[in-house]
């Protein structure tokens, strides 16, 4: 381009701001569609094998969900409410790049990169039930490593009493959360210890491939002795407080989604009972709902939390 | 109208389609994760959809003066009932496996069910009398007495739906305004017709030549 002097640009030649900045915005979004493809998409990378994982860290007896029901049959509002939403609108999600900021009460606080918490501490296999509060449930083969990996590289202080989770928070890339059908961004939250106990996964990939979109790519949390919801998904923010987090459900129904929601067949949701649930997948039309576990089966390495607790008023 | 018993028929296997969609998808593992529950919620939108089409015979012929509607509405109402029984059998036999306590439990304590439980058994007398025979029986005015019933079976019908929704309303919602249209439609219809009754009954006797 060769340099003209400024007296040799016409007035009409320069465009008027609302046009350059249109005429920008479509270069850019040319760019990036022909980038798109030529470069390794940023979109739905599902399908995306993880290598080095120690497998079956964590089995149980009960049979796996197929593959084709975990990541077709999804509660993430953030894509719609239908459990066929998600699998249709989650392509759009980009999860590259992405940060985890983790702050608050803690020594150490961090930007963590994806590929960085990848790599944070040895990746495990680890199959779990997940029981959702509708009164269904799954066995997932999860890939991640404990929670408490990260939270002892932190450091949280004394004043650390609970840990917060805060879902992304995008209605370009999530069109669910073009309304309000609960408060965005979706928070969760944990008592410190809950957090540290070893069942508590952060969650990097299931069925041997990074997480599917529509399953909290690229990276969530899972908590297998609480109902589903309790197990945010694509997290941006991990914060370490003093206070209970105001949780997304809770806010939203808190006479029927309380803190806790430990997995508990004896306290029932105010509109249905949790005694029971189906357990997607299983083999024939005409199977019986199973009776449902205390603390989803994981009472051995959970129940001391919650020693002496009214469990009916705490739920 | 010459064409009125081909549309009777044509609309008998018309209302047939959405259970044969749902046998097929059944059929062909189409219904999804968890086809209990899928076949459970189809068959009771449905019985609340039919349930709403029979509600609008009235307001369409008092709108368009086509009294050939009339004739589809018994066959409407039936296969209201049809797909909410059908749904009432799903939940007994499918999502309880016939666990009379259990079911039994939910009725008392689930207010969602208490309210279908009761919306399906008093659509059971409306079945029952939808015969001619039942009508020469009744005789009209109690006959129509009773199957007034049905503007709360369609309350009942959508307040079920309502509280066992868990957060998005908006399904329920649609259904809840249509229903508030028809009815809304009856009340101001008849207040209508009874201030131009009124008007009359004011009105100067014609004149005599």
């Amino acid at each position: 381009m060769i340099l003209r002097q400024a007296s040799d640009i016409r007035p009409s030649e320069i465009a008027d701001k609302s046009v350059f900045v249109t005429r920008r915005d479509f270069i850019k979004a040319a760019m990036a569609a022909g980038a798109g493809l030529l470069m390794p998409s940023n979109y739905a990378r599902a399908g995306e094998k993880l290598e080095g994982y120690r497998r079956g860290v964590v089995a149980i007896e009960d049979k796996a969900t197929p593959y084709k029901d975990v990541i077709g049959y999804n509660n993430f509002y953030e894509f719609g409410t239908d459990k066929s939403a998600p699998a249709a609108n989650a392509g759009r999600l980009m999860t590259r790049p992405w940060t985890v900021v983790v702050e608050g009460e803690i020594r150490k606080p961090k930007v963590y990169d994806i590929e960085a918490l990848l790599k944070l501490a040895p990746l495990e296999e680890r199959i779990y039930r997940l029981r959702c509060v509708e009164g269904w449930s799954m066995v997932i083969p999860w890939i991640g490593f404990p929670l408490g990996e990260l939270i002892k590289r932190v450091e949280p202080t004394g004043n650390a009493k609970y840990v917060e989770f805060v879902t992304l928070y995008d209605p370009t890339q999530m069109p669910g959360q073009r309304l309000p059908v609960l408060k965005w961004p979706y928070i969760e939250g944990l008592r410190l210890d809950e957090a540290m106990n070893p069942l508590t996964l952060l969650c990097l990939g299931l069925y041997g491939e990074v997480l599917p979109n529509q399953n909290g790519a690229p990276v969530r949390v899972v908590v297998p002795w609480k109902y589903g919801f309790k197990s945010p998904k694509s997290l941006v923010k991990i914060r370490f407080v003093e206070q209970q987090p105001f949780t997304a459900w809770n806010r939203a129904a808190p006479s029927e989604y309380g803190f806790y929601s430990n997995v508990n067949p004896n306290v029932d949701h105010p509109r249905w009972s949790q005694a029971t649930e189906r357990r997607i997948g299983e083999e024939g039309f005409l199977v019986r709902k199973r009776k449902t576990l205390m603390f989803n089966g994981y009472a051995d390495q959970v129940a001391h939390l919650y020693a002496g607790l009214d469990l009916k008023k705490l739920f | 109208m010459k064409y009125a018993p081909y549309l009777k028929l044509a609309s008998f296997f018309v209302a047939l389609l959405p259970l044969t969609r749902l046998v097929y998808g059944a059929l062909t593992d189409g219904l999804g994760a968890n086809p209990i529950e899928y076949i459970t919620r189809d068959l009771g939108t449905w019985g609340l959809t039919f349930l709403l089409i029979t509600l609008s015979v009235t307001p369409l012929r008092l709108l368009t003066g086509w009294n050939g509607l009339l004739r589809l509405r018994r066959m409407l109402g039936l296969f209201a009932f049809f797909y909410v029984g059908l749904h009432f059998l799903s939940y007994v036999w499918w999502d309880q496996f016939f666990d009379w306590q259990a079911i039994w439990k939910d009725v008392m304590k689930r207010p969602f069910i208490t309210v279908g439980f009761a919306t399906f058994v008093l659509l059971i007398p409306l079945a029952a009398t939808s015969t001619n025979a039942m009508v020469k029986r009744l005789g009209a005015k109690q006959w129509l007495f009773l199957h007034r019933l049905v503007y709360i079976i369609g309350i009942g019908g959508v307040l079920h739906y309502w509280w066992l929704v868990k957060r998005d309303i908006t399904q329920p919602l649609i259904y809840a305004a249509i229903l508030a249209g028809l009815l809304g439609f009856r009340v101001v219809h008849r207040y209508a017709n009874e201030t131009e009754n009124k008007l009359d009954s004011h009105a100067p006797a014609p004149q005599r030549a």
